[in-house]
């Protein structure tokens, strides 16, 4: 038995917050409280658009403490699947949409002696929840944010007023600005926790620059914004429900099975958390693994797949499901 | 529904005994004629027949002001039965809020909550309690929130701490356990603190418990059933009193088995916490007489054949070697060899 604990709410606000980006707040469509949260939780948010509904996570960028309502803010990506399309260009002030209880996959250490925040662009938006949760407590944090140039970036003038431009540093592209990731890490001390969160090339960086220094691998944090990325079309046969489906183009697994109105658990949506492993009992062609989850041994065994982001070079798959 | 709390003693003169309704609203734990060890975790919602121990989610039964006392004796004798790192503050507030609500939800008649921003006024009229308070203020309360609120609900509480993909015992109140120490395990990770426990390591179960649990999501709690016995209805069955308790064992006859032996439930829920992003890690204990057990036929029958056919490591294990088989005599006298219904609930 599974219990329902998803949420309606109604969008209380659209702004744009900086180029190609825009907040949405969302109030409980039937007045209550939302849950108080953790700095670093997400929501999946559902979205009807047309015939398709579209889950998809999003950071609340929100103060955890609010219970009058979350935001989260989007960036309108070029080649979007449909997710910041919809949410920029279809949603208006007033609609309702349904959104999951608050999961944290990114919670900063509670033992932290001093937490270092790397945000690349959009990667902000965690931050500004873990840093209001810090601030709050006493805590201490300073964040390290990376913009293409000014008016992208969103957030950063209210940031350095809220906790000063001495623990707030902006870095622009456009003006030869980077953050100076090696002077940054050497010089810390014992206790210190590092989080990046923004594109994979800048977190895979800081992170391989961090290991590189002799940080300790429990202190180094990450959260990667990994969208299902498209492929060819392949049937997917599922053993337990014995229907045959089609995952399109620009479907993930995850979703052609829900659209066929089958219940598939799932928490990140983003090949992070595990929470969707399927076990495969034969496949046509080759699995693309686009998850951050399984071992490499598991990839190799072609005998799991995390659904939310993995694919099928090839024809058909079968599945435990 | 207006609870008679009972006036008894788990020490001493044990005078703890079940009223016949309380008996029925025993959580039983066996579902079937056998036992053994699963990751039997079900969602942690209302379920059984009307005034089961799955009715409330937080559960007050006429055990409550007894119980309550027996746990400040324990705390008066040993205060590290009751320990929180310094980290561990935002899981006591989450805890202190999950508890107030729930029993203020579900006996509005004993437990009021007032809120008014972070101005907090708690009302429990069993113990007598009238408190004001700042709600992450702990300096308005007389002892820090997890204790504060722990003194006044039944069960043991662990606050979980979650990460590096593991779970950390880094706060507690721990004074109704089977066999086990909070000041041992504080600090711990989930496979250090069930180190001891024969078979289920290699059978994977802690491993998939373990995945389950860092995925367990707020607004779901889940629950399981775990027991053991214990001889005289004694709650602090702890290693540090091993020296009251261990002796007892011995003490059981043909004569005295119906009312000394005890099967020992535990309810455990755990529950996500929202501050915190720790899980709370319920362990509340249910002690039934071998005479109170007998009186629903259902469970006479089935608690019999899971004693009988127990493995010995289990046996070892959960330190009933001794007397299992004085028990089960006594026990198969009330099983006339019917068929049981299925499920836990008492027919």
């Amino acid at each position: 038995m599974s219990i329902n604990t998803e949420m309606t709410v109604r969008v209380a606000d659209i702004m744009t917050v900086a180029e190609k980006i825009k907040r949405f707040r969302f109030e409980r469509a039937d007045g209550m409280p939302l849950p108080v949260f953790s700095g670093g939780a997400h929501v999946v948010v559902a979205m009807r658009d047309g015939n398709f509904l579209r889950r998809n996570p999003y950071s609340l960028s929100s103060s955890p403490q609010d219970q009058s309502g979350y935001e989260i803010s989007v960036l309108r990506v070029e080649k979007s699947r449909g997710g910041s399309a919809f949410l920029h260009e279809q949603l208006k002030p007033g609609d309702t949409l349904t959104i999951s209880q608050p999961i944290n996959l990114f919670p900063y250490d509670v033992r932290g002696r001093k937490h270092i925040f790397v945000a690349g662009g959009i990667g902000i938006t965690p931050f500004m929840a873990m840093m209001d949760q810090l601030h709050r407590d006493g805590g201490n944090f300073e964040l390290h944010y990376a913009v293409r140039d000014r008016n992208h970036g969103a957030y950063w003038q209210e940031l350095q007023t809220l906790y000063g431009s001495h623990r707030v540093k902006i870095y622009c592209d456009m003006e030869k600005l980077f953050i100076p990731v090696e002077s940054l890490l050497a010089n810390q001390t014992l206790g210190t926790h590092l989080y990046v969160c923004g594109p994979a090339g800048m977190i895979d960086g800081v992170l391989g620059k961090a290991t590189a220094l002799g940080w300790p691998l429990q202190n180094l944090h990450s959260e990667r914004f990994l969208a299902p990325p498209p492929g060819n079309e392949f049937k997917v046969a599922l053993n337990r429900s014995g229907k045959t489906i089609t995952v399109g183009t620009h479907q993930s697994i995850l979703e052609a099975v829900e659209a066929a109105g089958i219940d598939a658990p799932y928490l990140c949506r983003g090949g992070a958390c595990g929470q969707c492993e399927t076990s495969v009992l034969a496949v046509d062609g080759t699995i693309e693994h686009h998850d951050i989850f399984l071992e490499p041994d598991d990839k190799l065994s072609a005998k799991k797949i995390m659904i939310c982001v993995s694919r099928v070079q090839g024809q058909a798959i079968t599945l435990d499901l | 529904m207006n609870i008679k709390f009972r006036q008894e003693t788990f020490r001493d003169d044990f005078t703890y005994r079940n009223s016949p309704e309380n008996i029925r609203r025993f959580p039983f734990p066996f579902h079937e004629d056998k036992y053994m060890y699963s990751v039997n975790m079900e969602p942690h919602i209302s379920a059984g027949p009307p005034g089961f121990a799955f009715e409330n989610l937080i559960d007050v039964d006429e055990h409550y002001v007894s119980e309550m006392q027996d746990r400040a004796l324990v705390l008066k004798e040993d205060p590290l039965r009751c320990q929180a790192l310094p980290h561990m503050m935002a899981g006591q507030w989450d805890t202190l809020e999950l508890v107030m609500e729930h029993q203020a939800a579900g006996y509005p008649e004993h437990f009021t909550l007032t809120k008014n921003g972070d101005q907090w006024h708690w009302i429990n009229r069993p113990l007598g309690i009238d408190q004001k308070f700042t709600f992450g203020d702990a300096s308005t309360l007389p002892y820090e929130p997890m204790e504060y609120i722990t003194r006044q609900a039944q069960g043991d509480f662990c606050i979980v701490d979650q990460r590096n993909n593991n779970l950390w015992m880094d706060a507690g109140m721990v004074t109704t356990q089977a066999d086990w120490s909070l000041d041992f395990d504080l600090g711990m990770n989930f496979m250090e603190w069930h180190g001891p426990v024969p078979l289920a390591h290699q059978m994977g179960v802690f491993d998939r418990a373990l995945k389950f649990l860092l995925n367990l999501q707020q607004g779901k709690p889940v629950r399981r059933l775990n027991w053991t016995m214990t001889v005289n209805p004694r709650l602090d069955t702890s290693p540090e009193n091993y020296h009251k308790w261990g002796p007892e064992r011995m003490t059981v006859t043909p004569e005295n088995v119906g009312n000394k032996v005890h099967l020992r439930c535990e309810l455990q829920s755990l529950w996500r916490l929202p501050r915190s992003n720790a899980i709370l890690f319920v362990i509340r204990c249910y002690l039934l007489k071998m005479e109170e057990l007998v009186q629903v036929p259902k469970w006479a029958r089935r608690f019999h054949r899971v004693l009988r056919d127990l493995p010995p490591e289990l046996a070892d294990y959960k330190g009933l070697t001794n007397y299992r088989p004085t028990t089960v005599e006594w026990l198969a006298r009330h099983d006339d060899g019917l068929p049981t219904g299925s499920g836990i609930y008492p027919d």
